[in-house]
């Protein structure tokens, strides 16, 4: 144990106050669990409004008295408003995107993950760690007091007397604005209409200052990777995921500010009387709206855009490397192909900044530029393909180990192919012009971003919980919920591709009056009751998670015979991961089947002679024994 | 145990310049992991504090830039654009930023040639300018109110006051840095550890303020000299 004693002056000492240990914890292990904590909370508010949508959408004009009681203004008499679906449309978006699918794959099980799998004993910037979560928090709460400031009187009455711009209080269930806030109407204020008031600032600010979180997480992220490797652990050496989540910080680095200052430009127009995005000579709702003038609202657009097109990367990149880490695990074999992998994540990444324009192809921009974003957004395909060969490369003549991550890993592969094929439809220019705003485009980036990012996340949840809480999760019940999950989004969203094929525009309250769309009704209720049954099988992943971390069977330290760092550690590890004896790595993070090896896999910390085949490109030149553990 | 500074040559090398941290930016330049033998404790690497500071200048350079594209567009899409009469206070501005990135220069320099009291004085005529520097900004400003342009009443004075509020606030986070400096590494620490979190402060904040410099430098020509 001379290591440890050697180590006790650098290591800050494990914290024994409940406030310093739960709540304010420097820790990136416990950090990493209030982010997915955050996101499970975020994401049931966010499911129930996809429930509330649906079914308006299936049974326009009926009562619900519950929803009477809740919203006596957005729900009057219990018949959902227009306003209070446009509201949802808003918050589910905002809710899901931001709260979720950025919070749990990076904030979640990266912070948790990333220390450990390169062998270090934290993050770079333990304090700025917190403080990424705090503020992301107090982003959420900022968000949930817009839904109150629009649809509660009383509330929306306190935000009134700050000021015109701040009336709230009409009765609809939250901002109106889409997650995509386009001005004019957005940067207008409470003349545009119902839900426009103090909500949609503070959907604003909570948007900046989650912006502000996510950069402090980013900055972590990518100086705790660069600065922290353990010995031997090269760039090449780091698991899939790491590269994955240095990837993703990459992405929010970049793209996090510049919704930062579009939000600083959208919040001045609204409240300080600028003119940045709105027009002069504006008719909204017949009244002309004199005191704007020059404005352009396509500015807010190429703004937004450019920081949207990263962010559905950085929703899902790191469900690419959780699934790329569980496939090799489960199937007993090397990844396909490591250095293409790396490649391919990366030019994924930065590929990303260059095509945010096809997002904007019917908004009047030169033909010329479509094109350019067009050829750009299809080149996407090619690494995209690349990863997806790699997989399927792995998977072939394995003998896979169908446990319940490999499962969702292996559905990770499937919808992020069935949702991906159509970004080649929607990126050419001419079918976009069709597509545009209809079911099509939902269909294609809630599978693909949406879906195929939680399924990554519940990949790396059944993967990691051992890890993480010490005990497994119950496989039966992962099972069910794999299965009714991944047939109930197939039966929710393709469907939405045929309506979208029909014409059906998205975020409408009602098709009522549209002749045309008569006949799509039977699969509107189809995919209500698809989705109410996938929404209510989420009752039993809660339950097992939840039920699990009490009750489950004891993991071993190392359940699923992986061969990462964080399965060399105690389960769950300790305060400095790695109770003082820092590891040494010696070898790649795939070596399954090695030939000659004793076992089908070898351990990163094992030393070279293990067995018959000679290692090349070690560097680390230490030969020495690292694993102590 | 070992950590104990017994020896000042470790301090010295670790600090003033091993083949490690000799110029660069502090990205490691083979991708090998961290150094030291088998079993040893892992070294504190100065080069975190570097990386991060650069990442964080990465984020601003992204922010500014947005903002940018954001002013060229709007200066072309209406005729409304009208830009000011440069308050001449800002030449003022622009001198004693300028100055105090060479003063900031002299301090960094003088800590690396552990002369650490003048170190301590050279940090604080910094922060003095960067303070004086704010000042010359805010009398900027309230000179255009008495000329009644405000936030709103052109598209350009948007922008100025934006870009001035956004670096001044940017700039007021790199004063506290200073301060900080101030209070808490102005002793030499016992351990080269501390040591080392000690220079790599002062290198890190160097850098953030000679970058708040340049970006003032940058917007100071992009709202009066650009056309």
């Amino acid at each position: 144990m001379a290591e440890a004693t050697h180590d006790e002056v650098h290591r800050h000492p494990a914290p024994k106050g409940f406030i310093r240990k739960y709540i304010f914890s420097l820790d990136h292990k416990v950090i990493g669990i209030q982010y997915i904590l955050l996101a499970l909370t975020a994401v049931v508010v966010g499911m129930i409004m996809s429930v509330l949508m649906r079914v308006n959408l299936s049974w326009p004009g009926s009562k619900w008295s519950i929803l009477g009681t809740l919203f006596p203004t957005g729900a009057p008499g219990g018949v959902m408003s227009d306003s209070f679906y446009l509201s949802l449309v808003t918050m589910h978006g905002t809710l899901m995107v931001f709260f979720v699918l950025t919070t749990a794959p990076q904030g979640g099980f990266g912070n948790y993950f990333l220390p450990i799998q390169i062998g270090a004993e934290d993050m770079a910037f333990p304090v700025l760690n917190m403080l990424s979560f705090w503020v992301t928090f107090v982003g959420f709460i900022v968000l949930l007091t817009a839904i109150l400031a629009e649809g509660n009187l009383t509330v929306g009455a306190w935000f009134s007397k700050l000021g015109a711009s701040f009336a709230g209080g009409t009765g609809t269930v939250g901002p109106i604005g889409g997650w995509t806030g386009y001005p004019p109407l957005s940067a207008l204020g409470p003349i545009a209409g119902p839900g426009q008031g103090a909500g949609v600032n503070l959907w604003i600010i909570s948007i900046a200052i989650f912006c502000v979180g996510s950069l402090l997480g980013a900055l972590n992220f990518i100086t705790t990777l660069l600065n922290m490797r353990t010995r031997g652990m090269s760039l090449m050496r780091m698991p899939l995921t790491c590269w994955a989540w240095f990837t993703t910080a990459i992405l929010a680095l970049l793209s996090f500010p510049v919704l930062l200052g579009g939000g600083i430009l959208l919040l001045l127009d609204r409240i300080a009387g600028t003119s940045f995005f709105i027009p002069g000579g504006l008719f909204v709702s017949g009244n002309l709206v004199p005191q704007h003038t020059g404005g352009s609202p396509l500015l807010w657009q190429h703004l937004f855009w450019f920081f949207g097109h990263p962010e559905v990367y950085i929703a899902i990149l790191p469900g690419m490397g959780a699934t790329s880490h569980i496939l090799s695990t489960f199937a007993r074999k090397p990844i396909f192909g490591y250095r293409a992998m790396v490649f391919a994540i990366f030019a994924i990444g930065m590929l990303g900044f260059f095509v945010w324009g096809h997002h904007m192809f019917i908004s009047g921009m030169s033909p010329y530029s479509a094109i350019a974003f067009s050829i750009l957004t299809l080149s996407i395909g090619v690494p995209s393909a690349i990863k997806t060969f790699n997989w399927l490369g792995t998977l072939w003549g394995a003998k896979i180990r169908f446990t319940t991550p490999m499962l969702f890993a292996i559905g990770f592969v499937s919808v992020f192919v069935a949702g991906g094929i159509t970004g080649l439809v929607l990126g050419q220019t001419s079918l976009d012009f069709f597509f545009h705003d209809t079911y099509f485009v939902t269909a294609h980036f809630h599978l693909v971003m949406g879906v195929a990012s939680i399924f990554g996340m519940f990949a790396a949840t059944y993967f990691w919980f051992p890890k993480m809480f010490g005990r497994m999760m119950n496989e039966t019940l992962g099972k069910l919920h794999f299965w009714i999950t991944f047939l109930g989004v197939y039966a929710i969203f393709i469907p939405f591709h045929a309506m979208g094929m029909l014409g059906m525009p998205r975020r409408y309250a009602n098709f009522g009056e549209y002749a045309f769309l008569k006949n799509a009704h039977s699969l509107v209720l189809f995919v209500t009751i698809a989705a109410i049954i996938t929404v209510g099988i989420q009752v039993v992943f809660y339950f097992n998670f939840f039920w699990s971390m009490f009750k489950g069977q004891k993991a071993t330290d190392n359940p699923w015979e992986a061969t990462t760092l964080e399965w060399t550690t105690a389960t769950p590890p300790p305060h400095d991961n790695f109770a003082g004896v820092i590891p040494t790595v010696h070898r790649g993070p795939y070596e399954f089947a090695v030939p000659g090896a004793p076992r089908d896999f070898v351990m990163q910390t094992e030393p070279e002679g293990v067995e018959v085949a000679a290692e090349l490109g070690d560097r680390s030149g230490n030969g020495g024994n690292g694993h102590k553990h | 145990m070992a950590a104990t500074v017994t020896n000042t040559e470790g301090v010295a090398t670790a600090i003033g310049g091993g083949p490690r941290s000799r110029g660069g930016n502090g990205f490691p330049k083979n991708g090998g992991g961290r150094d030291g033998k088998d079993g040893e404790p892992l070294r504190f690497t100065p080069a975190r504090y570097r990386i991060g500071v650069w990442m964080a200048i990465g984020s601003i350079v992204m922010l500014f830039t947005a903002l940018t594209s954001a002013y060229i567009v709007r200066s072309a899409s209406g005729n409304d654009w009208q830009p000011i009469a440069m308050p001449k206070v800002l030449w003022l501005s622009t001198l004693l930023i300028v100055i105090s990135s060479v003063t900031m220069e002299v301090s960094r320099r003088s800590l690396k040639q552990q002369r650490d009291a003048r170190y301590g004085r050279w940090l604080m005529i910094t922060v003095a300018l960067g303070l004086g520097f704010l000042g010359s900004q805010i009398i900027a400003w309230r000179q255009l109110v008495r000329q009644g342009i405000y936030l709103a009443s052109n598209p350009y004075n948007s922008f100025f006051y934006l870009f001035t509020a956004a670096h001044g606030l940017h700039l007021l986070g790199g004063i506290m840095a200073l301060t900080y400096l101030l209070l808490r590494t102005r002793q030499r620490r016992s351990t080269i550890d501390g040591e080392l979190r000690r220079v790599g402060a002062a290198d890190s904040a160097t850098i953030y303020w000679h970058f708040m410099d340049v970006l003032w430098v940058a917007l100071f020509f992009l709202l009066f000299f650009w056309k």
